[in-house]
C-alpha cells in the first residue's frame, strides 16, 4: 500500500475548489484571513437567512407546478387539521430550493465513478433533485397518460391520485425512462414534509399552519418558565423568525 | 508556487475542542502558535444570531454549519469484500467545519471514561478469561482512570457542566451515577431542572431498581464564570442545540469558553479558511518540518513550526497521517501497521412510548437535558453468563421537538394523507423515547485506510471507512435492548416499540459523529500509532489530539475524555516535551 501522498493541487483544481465554496455558502464568498490580538467582529458579516417571495415559478414549469401542487395536496390533504399541501406553499418552497443548492447537489460530493451501491451506502445516482423532479414528474405524467384516458396526474380525482401514489410508495408501478418510482416518491414526500414543517421564511408553511396543528411553539427559543410545568400545556402561539402574524400592525 | 512563511514554536491544524485547548495552554508557556482551520470563523453574536439561530432547514437538515461532502467526502463498505463508495451526503455522522469545530453543534453530554475503560484488556482478563475477548483487538491504553481524573475535571470545569456527582472519592453521593469512578469534587453546576419524559424515566427505572441520574450536561444550568474568567449565561431549553450553534453562550464551545481569552493574546494566530494538505517530513521521516495549507483563494503556504498539534477531529486527523506518511498504513490481513487500526463507532438502539393523557412538551428541551442509567454500562454488571463484553447507557434524553424531524408516529402509521396527520397531531407531544448508547469494541476487520478510487478536490485519496457492528456488539446491544423493554413495559403507555440493532452498518441514518480510533494510544508501537502522552511514535515532534487516540468506544459520548486527554497531552507537553523537545516521552 502507498503510504505517501504528496500530490499537489494544479491552479486549475484550486479554481473549482473556491467555485464550489461561493456555491456552498448561503451569500458572500469567504475569504481566508489571519486573527490574531483581539475577537475580531465586522460589522454586517451577519448571514441572515433570505425570505422566499412568491410570484412566479423559478423551477417548475407550469405543467410540472401543477401536478407538484396535485401531489402535495395528497400528501397533505386539507382537512380540519390544517389546510393542503399546495395552499400551505410547499411547492414554492420546493421550487426555490430547487434553484438553490440543494436542487444542484452542490454541496455533495459528485465526482465519478458513479456505481449501484448497497443499501447501507446511500444514494450514488450522478442524478441532482433538479433533474430528478424533472425527469420524475415528466415520467409520472406519462404513465398516467398511459393508463388513465390520457389524463395528467393533476386531472385525476383525489381518489385516482391516491392509488397512484401508494403504488409508487410501494414500488408496484414502472415508471417510463427508468425513473425509481419508489425513491423518487420518497424525495417528494421528504421534500413536501419540509415544506410544511419549515419556518415559514422559505415558503411554506403559510400562516404556520402546520405549527399550530402540532402546538410547535416555532422560534421561541426560551422556555425556562415552562420546563417544570410539567404535563401542562403551552401556553403562548407560534412565531416565526420573520414574526409573528399578530405583531403585524397592519 | 508555495510561499515559506516564518517559523513558528506551534502549528495547530484545527480549531475545534482540542485545538484551542491545546492552543490555550501552550500560548500560557509563551509558545509563539498559530491555529490553521479549513472553515471559516464563527462567533456567537454573528453566526448563531438570536434572530435566526432556531431555523430547522437551514441548520438541522441542510446542515449550513457542518462540513459539506464537496470539500471533503469519505468512502465506506461493510466489509473488505465489498467496493466502498463515497458517502456522496454525510448522514450516519456529521463532522464540523470552521472554528469550534464539532463543539458548535454538539449536544452536551458530558462523561467520563472509566478506569475499566483504559486499562480494558486488563480489567476483562482478569475478570472473564481471555478467552472471553480473542475475537476482540481490545487493548490497554496506557493510561490509568487515577492519571485521567484531574484532567477530567478541569475539562469540566472549563466548560461548566451542569451534573451531580455519583462518587466523590469513594463516597457513593445519592442521586448520582454510583457506577462512576471517583471524582475529587463535584461538578461545577448543579443539574438543569428536568422536563417530563426524564422526570418520568426517572420514577419508572428507580421502581425497576435501577440508578438514574441526571446526564451531564454541557448545558449550563445556571449562570457561570469559568476559570478562565469567561462568562457563560443559562440556558433556556430552546430545543435547537444539536445541529445548532447557541445564541444564548450556555453550551460550552472553544467560543464560550476559550477564545474570549486565547484571541486576546499576542502569541497566538488563527489563519482561517486554510485546509492542511500535509505534515511535511524531513528525510528521516521521524522529525516535522511544519505543515503545507492551501487558502480559500488557491494560495498554498509552507509553516515552519517545531512541532506539529494534529486537532483536526479524529477522522481527519488519521488522513493526514496517512497522506504524510505518519506511521505505517493498518492492513487488516497481516495486522500489521497501526494508523487507521481500531476503528469504533457506537452501538444504539431506540424505544418509544405512546401515551394517550400526557403531554411531554417536546421543544422545552436542550441538547443533554434528561436522565441516564448506567446499571448495564461498560462492566458495572457481571457478564460472567453472558456471551459478550461491553454495555450501554440507557438515556432519556429528548433534546427536540423540531417538526421537520421529530415527528413519531406508531408502527402502522401511513406516511402521509389524512390518516397520517391525525396520528402525527395525536403523537407528537404524547410520545416518549428513550435509547441505548452502546460500546463500540475493535475487531481486526474494522479500520480506516485510503480509498483506492476516489479521490477530494485536489486529487487526493479520501478516507475509506470498512466497518460494520462486530457480533459481540451486537449481542450486548440486543441484550441491553431486552433490558429496555421491561422499562418501556413499565411506563404503562397505550404501545411502545423497540427497534433493535442489527448488522450492517448503514451510513445513511444520523447515529452520532462519535468515530473513534484509528490513531490510537497504546503501550506498544506495534499496536498503537501514540503513545499515553498523544505523541506519536513515528515523529516525535507531532502530537495527535482527539477521539482518533481512543483504543475502542464505550458506551458514552467521547468529548469528555477526548477534552480530558487534550489537558492531559498539554501537561506533557509543557512539564516534559518542552524541556527536552524532539524527543519521545517514552521509549519504544
Ligand atoms: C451533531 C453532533 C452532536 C454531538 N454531540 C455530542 C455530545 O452530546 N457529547 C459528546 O461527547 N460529543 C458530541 N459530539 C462530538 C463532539 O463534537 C466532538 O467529539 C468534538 O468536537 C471533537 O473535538 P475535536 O477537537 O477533536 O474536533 P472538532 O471540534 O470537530 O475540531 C476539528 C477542527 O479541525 C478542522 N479541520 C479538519 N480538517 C482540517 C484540515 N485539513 N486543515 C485545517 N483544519 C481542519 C475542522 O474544520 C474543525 O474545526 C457531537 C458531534 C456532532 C457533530
Ligand atoms: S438548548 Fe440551551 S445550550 Fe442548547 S442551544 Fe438552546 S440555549 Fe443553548
Amino acid at each position: 500500500m502507498e503510504t505517501h501522498c504528496l500530490k499537489r493541487p494544479t491552479r486549475r483544481q484550486f479554481l473549482s475548489s473556491v467555485a464550489f465554496t461561493i456555491l456552498a455558502g448561503n451569500a458572500a464568498p469567504v475569504v481566508a484571513r489571519s486573527i490574531s490580538g483581539s475577537l475580531p467582529w465586522e460589522a454586517r458579516s451577519a448571514d441572515p437567512p433570505v425570505q422566499v417571495k412568491p410570484g412566479g415559478w423559478l423551477f417548475f414549469t407550469p405543467e410540472e407546478a401543477q401536478t407538484m401542487e396535485a401531489v402535495a395536496d395528497r400528501l397533505v390533504p386539507a382537512d380540519d387539521l390544517s389546510l393542503g399541501g399546495k395552499d400551505a406553499g410547499c411547492v414554492l418552497y420546493l421550487d426555490r430550493q430547487l434553484v438553490g443548492s440543494y436542487g444542484t447537489s452542490s454541496r455533495l460530493y459528485t465526482k465519478g465513478p458513479f456505481m449501484p451501491g448497497l443499501a447501507t451506502q446511500g444514494y450514488q445516482a450522478p442524478d441532482t433533485p433538479a433533474q430528478r423532479y424533472r425527469s420524475g414528474i415528466a415520467a409520472l405524467n406519462a404513465f398516467t397518460r398511459e393508463t388513465k384516458g390520457g389524463k395528467r396526474f393533476a386531472e385525476l380525482v383525489p381518489a385516482d391520485q391516491d392509488a397512484i401514489l401508494t403504488d409508487l410508495e410501494a414500488g408496484k408501478i414502472t415508471l417510463p425512462n427508468k425513473v425509481d418510482a419508489k425513491s423518487f416518491f420518497n424525495l417528494m414526500l421528504a421534500n413536501v414534509m419540509e415544506g410544511f414543517f419549515a419556518d415559514p421564511i422559505y415558503g411554506g408553511n403559510k400562516d404556520m399552519a402546520s405549527w399550530k396543528m402540532l402546538g410547535f411553539p416555532g422560534a421561541r427559543y426560551d422556555y425556562r418558565d415552562h420546563v417544570s410545568k410539567h404535563n401542562q400545556p403551552y401556553p403562548l402561539p407560534p412565531v416565526s423568525i420573520a414574526g409573528s402574524m399578530e405583531w403585524m400592525t397592519r | 508556487m508555495t510561499t515559506i512563511l516564518p517559523r513558528k514554536d506551534v502549528v495547530i491544524v484545527g480549531l475545534g475542542w482540542t485545538g484551542a485547548i491545546l492552543a490555550h495552554e501552550l500560548t500560557e508557556d509563551g509558545l509563539d502558535v498559530v491555529a490553521i482551520e479549513r472553515g471559516p470563523w464563527r462567533d456567537t453574536a454573528t453566526d448563531f444570531n438570536i434572530g435566526y439561530a432556531q431555523d430547522e432547514l437551514r441548520y438541522g437538515i441542510r446542515r449550513d454549519l457542518f462540513l459539506q461532502p464537496a470539500v471533503e467526502a469519505m468512502t465506506m463498505r461493510n466489509s473488505t469484500s465489498q467496493t466502498a463508495l463515497p458517502m456522496r451526503d454525510y448522514g450516519s455522522f456529521l463532522p464540523g467545519n470552521g472554528v469550534g469545530g464539532a463543539g458548535v453543534h454538539w449536544n452536551g453530554h458530558t462523561w467520563r471514561f472509566w478506569d475499566s475503560d483504559f486499562q480494558i484488556a486488563d480489567h476483562l482478563r482478569d475478570r472473564y478469561g481471555a478467552g472471553r475477548i480473542q475475537d476482540l483487538q481490545l487493548q490497554n491504553w496506557g493510561v490509568t482512570g487515577a492519571e485521567m481524573e484531574k484532567s477530567f475535571d478541569r475539562f469540566e470545569y472549563l466548560a461548566g457542566i451542569s451534573g451531580k456527582a455519583g462518587n466523590i472519592n469513594g463516597q457513593i453521593q445519592e442521586g448520582g451515577n454510583p457506577f462512576e469512578d471517583p471524582r475529587s469534587r463535584d461538578y461545577p453546576l448543579p443539574p438543569l431542572q428536568m422536563t417530563y419524559a426524564p422526570t418520568l424515566f426517572a420514577e419508572v427505572t428507580k421502581s425497576l431498581n435501577l440508578h438514574p441520574f441526571p446526564t451531564p450536561a454541557a448545558n449550563l444550568s445556571e449562570d457561570y464564570i469559568n476559570p478562565l474568567g469567561i462568562a457563560m449565561g443559562q440556558c433556556t431549553m430552546c430545543g435547537f442545540c444539536e445541529r445548532f450553534g447557541c445564541a444564548n453562550y450556555s453550551k460550552s464551545s472553544a467560543q464560550t469558553t476559550i477564545l474570549p481569552v486565547l484571541m486576546k493574546k499576542k502569541n497566538f494566530e488563527v489563519r482561517t479558511e486554510s485546509e492542511v494538505l500535509h505534515v511535511d517530513l524531513d528525510a528521516s521521516k521521524k522529525h516535522a518540518r511544519g505543515v503545507t495549507y492551501v487558502n480559500t483563494s488557491g494560495e498554498e503556504f509552507f509553516q515552519p513550526a517545531d512541532m506539529v498539534l494534529l486537532c483536526a477531529y479524529g477522522l481527519h486527523n488519521v488522513r493526514l497521517m496517512m497522506l504524510s506518511g505518519i506511521g505505517q498504513i493498518y492492513d487488516p490481513n497481516t495486522g500489521e501497521g497501526t494508523v487507521g487500526r481500531n476503528y469504533c463507532y457506537q452501538t444504539n438502539a431506540g424505544a418509544q412510548v405512546f401515551f394517550d393523557d400526557k403531554n411531554f412538551n417536546p421543544f422545552v428541551a436542550a441538547g443533554a437535558l434528561g436522565q441516564t442509567v448506567d446499571d448495564y454500562n461498560g462492566d458495572a454488571f457481571d457478564h460472567g453468563p453472558l456471551d459478550f463484553v461491553g454495555g450501554a447507557g440507557i438515556n432519556c434524553i429528548p433534546s427536540n421537538g423540531r417538526p421537520i424531524q421529530t415527528r413519531p408516529t406508531p408502527p402502522g402509521t401511513p406516511r402521509w394523507g389524512s390518516d397520517w396527520k391525525k396520528a402525527t397531531v395525536k403523537s407528537y407531544k404524547s410520545t416518549l423515547g428513550f435509547s441505548s448508547q452502546g460500546s463500540s469494541y475493535p475487531t481486526r476487520g474494522n479500520y480506516l485506510d485510503l480509498d483506492p478510487t476516489y479521490t477530494d478536490r485536489f486529487g487526493r485519496p479520501l478516507l475509506r471507512f470498512t466497518f460494520d457492528f462486530p457480533d459481540n456488539d451486537i449481542r450486548m446491544s440486543n441484550w441491553v435492548s431486552d433490558r429496555m423493554e421491561d422499562i418501556a413495559k413499565a411506563f404503562g403507555g397505550r404501545q411502545y416499540t423497540n427497534t433493535r440493532r442489527k448488522k450492517g452498518w448503514d451510513s445513511v441514518p444520523y447515529q452520532s459523529t462519535h468515530n473513534t480510533g484509528g490513531a490510537i494510544m497504546g503501550t506498544d508501537p506495534k499496536t498503537s500509532a501514540i503513545n499515553k502522552y498523544l505523541q506519536s511514535w513515528d515523529v516525535a515532534n507531532v502530537f495527535v489530539i482527539g477521539a482518533s487516540a481512543f483504543a475502542h468506544n464505550a458506551g458514552k459520548n467521547p468529548t469528555g475524555t477526548v477534552g480530558a486527554l487534550a489537558f492531559h497531552a498539554a501537561d506533557a507537553i509543557r512539564q516534559q516535551y518542552l524541556r527536552n523537545p524532539g524527543q519521545p516521552l517514552v521509549s519504544a
